[in-house]
C-alpha cells in the first residue's frame, strides 16, 4: 500500500520536490496544502509581471490540472495551523485533520516588514497605499493601486527592492528607492560595485537614497510620504516594502520542531530528530545557512526526493551560491565572497563607472573564491564553473574578466570531471576521450575519429587535443597529419600547391596518383582537393564529379532526412514583389514542406527531394544562392542611407555589388559577409568573415575574421577606405589571400588571428611582398569564370545526377 | 537480377536501387570494380549512395560515419551494413547476385 505523503506549502519548493518524487516513481498518495488560492507559480517572475513584460498566464508552473493528472489532492487556500508529530496528523486552521506517513514542510518565506510607525493601521492590515512584494496577490494589488497614483517609495535596496522599483516605473512616474545600508545590494556587492550599480539605476530614472533609515510612514487616511531618520521627508502615495524575507517556520516551531532562523534540517533534509518530517526551500536552515535563491532549492528538492524514494546515499552538502540576474535591467552576477577575508587573498578589480561596468575576482591559493560582475557579465559562465568546481585559473588574471581574443580561458584537463562534456555537438565526455587514449589511441586525430569528439562544429578541438596530451602523459604521438591540408595527402598546403603546380596536376585523381604513397585515394580528402584545384586552375581544372561532396554535386544542402534545401540568390537581402510571388508559387506548386527566412536574409525552401531540384530551379528561374558550399555565401545588408534616418552610407547598393562580383567563389571555408550603413551594425558586419561598416564622412571600415557561430569573434579592422570601389577591390584581395593560404575548413576567424592582422595589413595594403597585383588578378579570373550552377538543370553533368538516393520505387 | 547499365553510375560515385523491400547502394570504384551495401546509414538513416568513396570506404554524407565497402563494417562503433554481391557482366550490365 502506498504511503501517505503530505506536503505543506505549494510554492516552488513544495511543487518542485513533488515533481522530483513523481519523476522517481515514488509510491505515495500525495496531498498538498497551499496557502494561496492558486496552482503553483514562479515567484521569481513576479518582477516581470510588475514590469509588464509577462502576463499572469506566463508565470504559472503547474496549473490545477497538473495536480489532478498526477493524482495529487490539492487543498489550495488552506493554511496548516499545527502538526501533531506523535499521532502524525496535520490540522488546518478550521480543525480538519489529515494523517500522514511522511510529511514535507515547504512553507517558504514571507516579506520582512520592519516595525515602522504608520506602516500598519490598527485592525486593517497595512496602511492604505503600503504593499509588501511577495505574492501574486501583492503584485496584483500593487499594480491596481499604482495605476491611479503618482509617486512611489520602495523601502529596501536589495534585489527585490530594485526589481520592485524598476517594475513600478511601468505604472507611475516617480520612483524613489530608500535603502538603509550604505550601498545597493550590500549582501552581494562591495561598496564600489554597489555604487556603480546605483549609477546605472539612476540613469533609468529611479532616485536612490542610501544610508537612509525610514522612521515613519506619513498620512492620515492614505500614505502621503515617508520620513527618514535625518528628518527628511519624501512625499509619495505608494510605499512598497522589500526589506528582505523571513522563513515561515512558526507552524513548525509551535509544533515542537527545532527552529532557529529556519527549520533546522540534516543532510537528508529531515527536521532534527524527526524521521518522518522533512523540510525544503526557504523555510529551511541547513548547516547554519538559509537560502533565498532558487538554485539551492532545486538541489535540496533532488536530495529530498532521492532520499524519500529510497536512495540510501543521497545527501545535501549545502550550495555554493552563485547568482546571475538582471537587476532592474542591469546585468549582475555574484558568487562567493563579497570582499577579501585574508591578507593573502588576491583581488583583481576593474571599474569603469561611466559605463556602469564593474568586475572583481577574489582568488585564494589559486582558486576562485569570489567574483562580482556588474554591467558586463560576459565571463560569467567560465567564472561560475571555476567557482563551482575549483578549477585552475589562467596565469593572466585579466583573462578572468575579459576575452582577450585568444582561445577561451583554458580549463586544465586534470581539473575536469570525468563526466564533463567536452564535445557538445556529439555528446562526448572527458572520460570517453581518456579511455580512448588508454585503449591505445595516442594521436589527436585518431581519438577524434574514434570518439567523434571535435567532429561537430569543431570549436572543442583544442580542448580535445589538451585532454589527449594529458591522458597520454607525455607519450602523445606527434601527429604529422595535423599539419597536412587534407588527411590523405602528406603535405602542408604550400608544399602541396607547389607539387600540384610542378606536376601540373589538374584533377583530384591525379593528385592521389602522384602525391600519395601507393597512389591511394582517400574519400575524406577529395572535397578539400577539389576546392583547391578549382581555385588554382580555374578553367583548366579537370572537374571529376565524384570528388565533390553531395551538396556540390547537386548544388543544394543535404538535410537530416536526405532531402535538400533550395536557397535562391537574393543579393544583399533585397527582393521584389515579383520575386516573392514567384517563390510563393513554386513553393505551393511543389508542396515544399517548409519555407524559412535564413539568417543571411534569404528565403530557404526546405524538404525538397533531389529529383525535384531541376524542376524547382527551372520554375524559380533565379540563380543559385550558394547556401551549401564552402564558398562565398551571401552579403547581408541594412537599408542604409537609402531609407534609414541614421544611415551614413549606401549599404544595400554596396552589398549587392559585392555579392554580384564574388558570388559562389570557393574557399577553404564558407564566407559570410555583411555591409551595414552605420556603426549601429544592424547587418551584424562586425561578426562576419568580411564586414563593411559605413562611418560618417563617406568612409567605409572593412573588418575581417569575425564570426557569430559556434565561435563568436569580432572582426579585426583591416582598413578604412573612402570609396565603395576600394571596398570591393580589397574584399577580393583578402578573399584571394584566404583562398591561397587558409587551411581546409579553417574559417577566417581562425585564419586572421593565425596570420595576424598587422601582417595582413602589410601584405594586402602596403604590398610588402609584392603579391597584391597577382591576388587581384587571380580573383578577377575566378570571377570571370563564374557560372550559375543551377543551369545544370537542363543538362545533367553525370548520369542520374539528380536521381534520388532515398526512398525509391521498387525495381520489378 | 539486372539492376541496369553500369554507365548509370558515374565513376567514383554511388547510386541507389530498390530491390523487393531492400534499398541497395551500388558504388562504382575508380578501379572499375563495383560494391553493393545496404543503402541506409544505421546511425541516423543517411543516404549512403550520396556519400563519397575511395577504394576502401564510403563516408555517409550526414555525419561522416565511415563504412568498409568490402565488409560493410563501421570504422566507429555502428552496426555493420549488409553486403550484397554485385558484378558487371560482359554486356556492361550491373548484376545483383542471388543471395
Amino acid at each position: 500500500m502506498p504511503q501517505r505523503l503530505v506536503v505543506v506549502g505549494n510554492g516552488m519548493a513544495g511543487a518542485r520536490t513533488v515533481e522530483e518524487i513523481l519523476a522517481r516513481r515514488g509510491d505515495f498518495t500525495i496531498t498538498m496544502f497551499g496557502d494561496e488560492p492558486y496552482g503553483n507559480y514562479n515567484r521569481i517572475m513576479l518582477s516581470n509581471l510588475l514590469a509588464g513584460v509577462e502576463d499572469e498566464s506566463g508565470i504559472f508552473l503547474n496549473d490545477l490540472g497538473w495536480y489532478a493528472d498526477n493524482g495529487i489532492t490539492l487543498h489550495h487556500g488552506q493554511r496548516i495551523a499545527r502538526i501533531d508529530r506523535f499521532s502524525k496528523h496535520v490540522y488546518t486552521s478550521d480543525g480538519t485533520a489529515t494523517p500522514y506517513d511522511k510529511l514535507i514542510i515547504a512553507t517558504g518565506s514571507r516579506a520582512h516588514v520592519p516595525p515602522i510607525p504608520g506602516i500598519h493601521r490598527s485592525g486593517r492590515g497595512y496602511h492604505q497605499g503600503v504593499f509588501a512584494f511577495r505574492t501574486l496577490d501583492d503584485t496584483r494589488n500593487m499594480i491596481r493601486y499604482a495605476r491611479d497614483h503618482e509617486r512611489a517609495v520602495v523601502i529596501g535596496g536589495g534585489l527585490l527592492g530594485l526589481e520592485a522599483a524598476r517594475g513600478l516605473q511601468n505604472h507611475l512616474s516617480h520612483v524613489t528607492l530608500v535603502h538603509s545600508a550604505g550601498h545597493l545590494m550590500n549582501a552581494q556587492l562591495s561598496a564600489q560595485a554597489g555604487d556603480i550599480l546605483r549609477g546605472s539605476v539612476e540613469k533609468l530614472g529611479i532616485e536612490v537614497v542610501t544610508g537612509a533609515r525610514t522612521t515613519e510612514i506619513l498620512g492620515k487616511h492614505a500614505v502621503t510620504g515617508v520620513k527618514l531618520a535625518d528628518g527628511r521627508t519624501i512625499p509619495c502615495d505608494v510605499v512598497v516594502v522589500a526589506a528582505g524575507i523571513r522563513a515561515n517556520s512558526e507552524v513548525a516551531e509551535i509544533s515542537g520542531l527545532v527552529v532557529e532562523r529556519g527549520i533546522v534540517v540534516d543532510d537528508q533534509m529531515r527536521a532534527q530528530d524527526e524521521p518522518d518530517i522533512y523540510a525544503v526551500g526557504e523555510c529551511v536552515q541547513h548547516r547554519g545557512e538559509t537560502y533565498g535563491l532558487v538554485a539551492p532549492l532545486w538541489d535540496q528538492a533532488r536530495v529530498l526526493a532521492d532520499h524519500i524514494t529510497g536512495k540510501a546515499d543521497a545527501a545535501y552538502h549545502g550550495s555554493r551560491v552563485a547568482t546571475k540576474l538582471k537587476v532592474a535591467g542591469v546585468d549582475v552576477a555574484a558568487m562567493g565572497l563579497v570582499a577579501p577575508e585574508r591578507d593573502d587573498d588576491e583581488v583583481v578589480t576593474f571599474a569603469e563607472p561611466r559605463k556602469g561596468v564593474y568586475k572583481s575576482v577574489i582568488i585564494r591559493d589559486g582558486r576562485l573564491v569570489g567574483a562580482t560582475l556588474v554591467g558586463d557579465i560576459g565571463k560569467v559562465a567560465f567564472l561560475m564553473q571555476a567557482f563551482d568546481r575549483g578549477l585552475a585559473l589562467p596565469e593572466e588574471r585579466a583573462e578572468l574578466m575579459f576575452d582577450l581574443g585568444g582561445p577561451s580561458a583554458e580549463v586544465s584537463p586534470a581539473e575536469m570531471a570525468d563526466d564533463e562534456q567536452v564535445c557538445n555537438c556529439n555528446g562526448v565526455t572527458k572520460g570517453t576521450v581518456v579511455s580512448c587514449v588508454q585503449g591505445g589511441c595516442k594521436t589527436v586525430n585518431g581519438v577524434m575519429d574514434k570518439t567523434k569528439a571535435g567532429k561537430g562544429c569543431g570549436t572543442c578541438k583544442g580542448l580535445v587535443a589538451q585532454i589527449v596530451e594529458w591522458a597520454a602523459g607525455g607519450e602523445v604521438e606527434v601527429d604529422p597529419a595535423a599539419s597536412w591540408y587534407v588527411p590523405g595527402v602528406p603535405m602542408p598546403k604550400p608544399e602541396l600547391m607547389r607539387a600540384i603546380r610542378e606536376h601540373r596536376l589538374t584533377s583530384v585523381s591525379s593528385v592521389f596518383a602522384k602525391l600519395t604513397p601507393g597512389g591511394d585515394e582517400d574519400a575524406k580528402s577529395k572535397m578539400g582537393l577539389a576546392s583547391l584545384l578549382k581555385m588554382m586552375w580555374g578553367d583548366e581544372y579537370d572537374d571529376e564529379r565524384d570528388a565533390r561532396f553531395i551538396n556540390d554535386r547537386v548544388h543544394a544542402n543535404i538535410q537530416r532526412d536526405g532531402t535538400f534545401s533550395v536557397v535562391p540568390q537574393m543579393k544583399g537581402g533585397v527582393t521584389t514583389p515579383a520575386q516573392l510571388r514567384r517563390i510563393a508559387e513554386v513553393a505551393e506548386r511543389h508542396q515544399v514542406p517548409m519555407v524559412k527566412l535564413t539568417g543571411g536574409q534569404r528565403i530557404d525552401l526546405l524538404g525538397v527531394p533531389k529529383d525535384k531540384l531541376p524542376q524547382i530551379w527551372a520554375d524559380l528561374d533565379m540563380p543559385s544562392g550558394w547556401a551549401y558550399g564552402k564558398s562565398f555565401r551571401t552579403v547581408k545588408t541594412c537599408v542604409g542611407s537609402e531609407f534609414c534616418r541614421f544611415g551614413v552610407g549606401d549599404s544595400t547598393s554596396l552589398g549587392i555589388a559585392i555579392e554580384e562580383r564574388y558570388q559562389g567563389i570557393e574557399g577553404p571555408g564558407k564566407l559570410k559577409l555583411a555591409v551595414t550603413g552605420c556603426p549601429r551594425n544592424c547587418a551584424e558586419a562586425y561578426v562576419k568573415d568580411v564586414g563593411v561598416v559605413a562611418i560618417d564622412g563617406g568612409k567605409w571600415e572593412i573588418y575581417v575574421g569575425g564570426a557569430a557561430g559556434a565561435h563568436v569573434r569580432k572582426g579585426d579592422l583591416l582598413v578604412t577606405v573612402d570609396t565603395a570601389e576600394e571596398v570591393i577591390r580589397l574584399t577580393g584581395r583578402f578573399i584571394q589571400y584566404y583562398r591561397e593560404n587558409g587551411n581546409w575548413l579553417e574559417r577566417t576567424y581562425a585564419f586572421v588571428p593565425r596570420v595576424g592582422i598587422d601582417h595582413l595589413r602589410s601584405l594586402l595594403l602596403d604590398d610588402s611582398e609584392g603579391i597584391a597585383d597577382s591576388l587581384d588578378a587571380a580573383i578577377s579570373a575566378s570571377v570571370a569564370a563564374y557560372k550559375d550552377p543551377w543551369q545544370e538543370r537542363s543538362s545533367p553533368v553525370t548520369p542520374g545526377q539528380f536521381r534520388t538516393s532515398l526512398p525509391l520505387t521498387v525495381l520489378s | 537480377m539486372i539492376l541496369g547499365d553500369i554507365s548509370d553510375i558515374p565513376l567514383g560515385e554511388g547510386r541507389a536501387y530498390a530491390v523487393d523491400d531492400t534499398q541497395i547502394a551500388v558504388f562504382r570504384l575508380r578501379d572499375g570494380s563495383v560494391r553493393a551495401l545496404s543503402a541506409v546509414c544505421p546511425h541516423r538513416g543517411g543516404p549512403l549512395a550520396d556519400g563519397q568513396i575511395d577504394l576502401k570506404f564510403v563516408v555517409c554524407p550526414l555525419h561522416l560515419n565511415t563504412f568498409d565497402l568490402a565488409t560493410g563494417c563501421s570504422t566507429g562503433d555502428l552496426p555493420p551494413l549488409t553486403v550484397y554481391a554485385v558484378r558487371v557482366d560482359d554486356h556492361d550490365q550491373l548484376i545483383l547476385e542471388d543471395s
